[in-house]
């Protein structure tokens, strides 16, 4: 193996196999509320990512701890790429008080601040504004801190991104744009929505740097994020990184799309071809990073931590109903 | 207290201070602002003030005049056309430690920006169960006349009320505006800050030192026994002289400014009806879904027993606001409409 010829940075074997480790962790713990929801205890919409695992990967792979991720509804996979604790967010699946934000946010209202993870919206290009605030807020403060948004095809349409965009440009904050591009929004494909395909295009004409980049390469998303991260922290102001993936599962749910009539299977079937993991765990075995057995083993200990988060979830406690009326304003304990 | 009242004219606040003991330091309701921000910016590197032309030369009705050369551009800043973002741009600042002060120069603008009001700052803390809060100021501005129309001229305070998670806080002198602003800085809650345009002028006592205001609580204007008039923002200078024409009829009212009006102080409300047994609420904005439909609801269920006339409310016709002097004429409410009102509460029963 020639560190060259899998990427042009120096990665290491442990990189790698933590790029690997990284995208099976979301893939095991997105595959766990599949086989869990029918259950009926998980009593909140959800909305997986599997299939786009490689883009948090890849871009968590650059970020201290105390950097700031903004997210969506989509966001269970960024959470976990930043290092978010799987049992807290479990937690708050499952309505428990012990979960991330207390049962009070379901899975689309994800935080652990400690981690930078600032709370996920689940209005479409909603957070976008916020991460371009944290981002302003570094800059005022001079903290070297970086913030990644994640948004999808859908937010792009939005008035809000321009804006946010736009200003993030002005100011060159330290920022990057990740546009997930899984061509749909929930169930309008991106023909009926945009007259272009190239997202990454808008960056340039407000003043960005941008990239297009295959969103299932975790590589290629390790290279481009690791160029737009370091802009971001050296004063080179906002990248929009677009990266082209495919989302696997229903919009909302455990269900997949096709059994519904919303989209071809065909489609599908072609993109589970391009599967980030298995494409990755190729190259890693073929190129000797890792052995087959060795990834299979590390599959086995992410699951072991799944099901650990699972019964942790399952044993905590509801919130007492008098938690309802609590945290509505600020007390300041000053 | 001579900083409780509201004086006239700028000749009326200069008469009271040649008569008082104390001295009395006077400043506009503009300039109070201005002070506010200059020594929020002096003492809390956290505080930052941006928004659409915050740096011409008027600066925002004389309220953030020369604040960018005194603090620099990058705290002190003018920014794009983009009300919505600068709305989320403040709340991601917000959660990432800062106390950012955002500057709408026409409320009619908030509209753009209420996805980030409303789905995003006022629930920030509540969604996240207290992980994070969201300290942001969006300050902001109605006003009436001189042909503004329909999108330069609106009074929607109201709509923020209807927000749990969100304070709305409208003052209605210079020594409220000063003190209330420090005090919403303060508070580390979303605070929409609403400023009348025709009080930027209006002169009153205001302590050079900061200062803070407790956020809820309204003050009694003026006191009286016949009538309870509660009067927002800019009314309650209508209701000052509306109750000196009512004085010499004999006719005593007790005028309320109620500060804040999400959180309400009904307490204060509530005891003055029990007093005067009648209420007028005095308000610039629609009476439909009004906060003087939310005041007069709280009356029917904590004083109903003490009520001996309906309820009046003054407010604009049920119309976008008009262009023409003629027609602003009759659309905005006055003195002239809440001395008829009291008179009309007072009367009842007895006509």
């Amino acid at each position: 193996m020639t560190k060259e010829n899998l990427t042009k940075n120096d990665l290491t074997k442990d990189n790698l196999i933590d790029l690997y480790r990284v995208m099976l962790k979301i893939r095991l713990f997105e595959e766990k509320i599949v086989d869990l929801y029918p259950e009926q205890e998980m009593k909140c919409p959800v909305h997986l990512c599997i299939g786009q695992e490689a883009i948090a990967a890849g871009v968590s792979a650059h970020l201290n701890k105390d950097d700031y991720i903004f997210s969506n509804h989509r966001g269970h996979g960024h959470a976990i790429a930043k290092g978010a604790n799987m049992s807290l967010l479990m937690a708050e699946f499952y309505g428990k008080e012990t979960g991330c934000s207390g049962g009070k946010g379901g899975s689309m209202h994800i935080i652990e601040t400690e981690r930078g993870i600032m709370g996920t919206s689940a209005i479409v290009g909603g957070g976008i504004p916020m991460g371009v605030g944290a981002a302003l807020a570094s800059s005022i403060k001079k903290d070297g801190k970086v913030t990644v948004i994640y948004n999808g095809d859908g937010a792009s349409e939005e008035g809000v991104f321009y804006e946010s965009l736009n200003f993030a440009s002005l100011k060159k904050l330290p920022v990057v744009f990740v546009c997930e591009n899984n061509g749909y929004a929930t169930n309008s494909p991106q023909i009926a929505r945009h007259s272009s395909c190239e997202i990454a295009r808008l960056g340039p004409a407000l003043g960005a740097a941008s990239a297009c980049i295959d969103g299932n390469d975790v590589l290629a998303v390790y290279d481009t994020a690791k160029e737009a991260i370091e802009r971001a922290r050296n004063g080179g102001g906002p990248t929009l990184i677009e990266a082209s993936t495919y989302r696997w599962k229903g919009h909302v749910g455990p269900g997949e799309d096709h059994l519904i009539g919303s989209r071809p299977e065909d489609e599908l079937v072609e993109w589970k071809e391009l599967c980030p993991i298995v494409a990755f765990d190729k190259k890693l075995t073929t190129d000797g990073a890792a052995t087959e057995a060795e990834l299979i083993e590390l599959g086995s200990v992410l699951a072991e931590e799944i099901a650990e988060a699972v019964r942790f979830a399952k044993d905590s406690e509801y919130p007492d109903v008098d938690k309802l009326l609590t945290n509505i304003y600020y007390e300041s304990k000053e | 207290m001579p900083w409780t009242k509201i004086y006239g004219d700028k000749s009326a606040f200069e008469k009271a201070a040649a008569e008082s003991d104390v001295p009395l330091r006077g400043i506009t309701y503009a300039e109070a602002l201005r002070e506010a921000q200059a020594q929020l910016l002096r003492d809390d590197e956290r505080v930052f003030v941006f928004g659409e032309g915050i740096d011409d030369p008027g600066g925002v009705f004389g309220s953030t005049k020369d604040l960018h050369k005194e603090f620099g551009d990058e705290r002190v800043f003018d920014t794009p056309l983009a009300e919505n973002a600068l709305t989320g741009i403040a709340l991601g600042a917000a959660v990432s430690g800062m106390r950012p002060i955002l500057v709408h120069m026409r409320v009619d603008f908030v509209p753009l920006t209420l996805d980030q009001i409303l789905n995003h700052a006022a629930k920030w803390s509540y969604m996240f169960d207290g992980k994070v809060h969201a300290p942001m100021i969006v300050r902001s501005v109605i006003g009436r006349g001189w042909g503004s129309a329909a999108q330069h001229s609106q009074n929607l305070h109201a709509l923020f009320t209807h927000i749990p998670g969100i304070r709305v806080i409208m003052p209605a002198t210079p020594y409220d505006a000063k003190g209330l602003l420090m005090a919403a800085v303060e508070d580390g809650n979303p605070v929409i800050f609403i400023e009348h345009r025709w009080l930027y002028g209006h002169m009153g006592h205001v302590p050079e030192d900061p200062y803070t205001i407790p956020i809820g609580k309204g003050i009694v204007r003026r006191e009286g026994t016949d009538c309870t008039v509660v009067a927002i923002s800019q009314q309650a200078a209508e209701a000052v002289k509306a109750a000196d024409i009512l004085a010499e009829e004999g006719i005593n009212i007790e005028i309320i400014d109620p500060r804040t009006l999400r959180p309400l102080d009904t307490d204060l409300i509530v005891g003055s009806v029990e007093k005067t047994g009648r209420l007028v609420v005095a308000d610039n904005g629609w009476k439909y879904g009004g906060i003087g439909a939310e005041i007069a609801a709280r009356i029917c269920e904590n004083a109903f027993g003490a009520l001996k006339a309906p309820i009046e409310r003054i407010n604009v016709p049920e119309c976008p606001t008009p262009a023409s002097h003629i027609l602003e004429a009759e659309y905005y409410p006055g003195i002239e409409d809440i001395v008829a009102a009291v008179k009309k509460v007072v009367q009842y029963g007895h006509a």
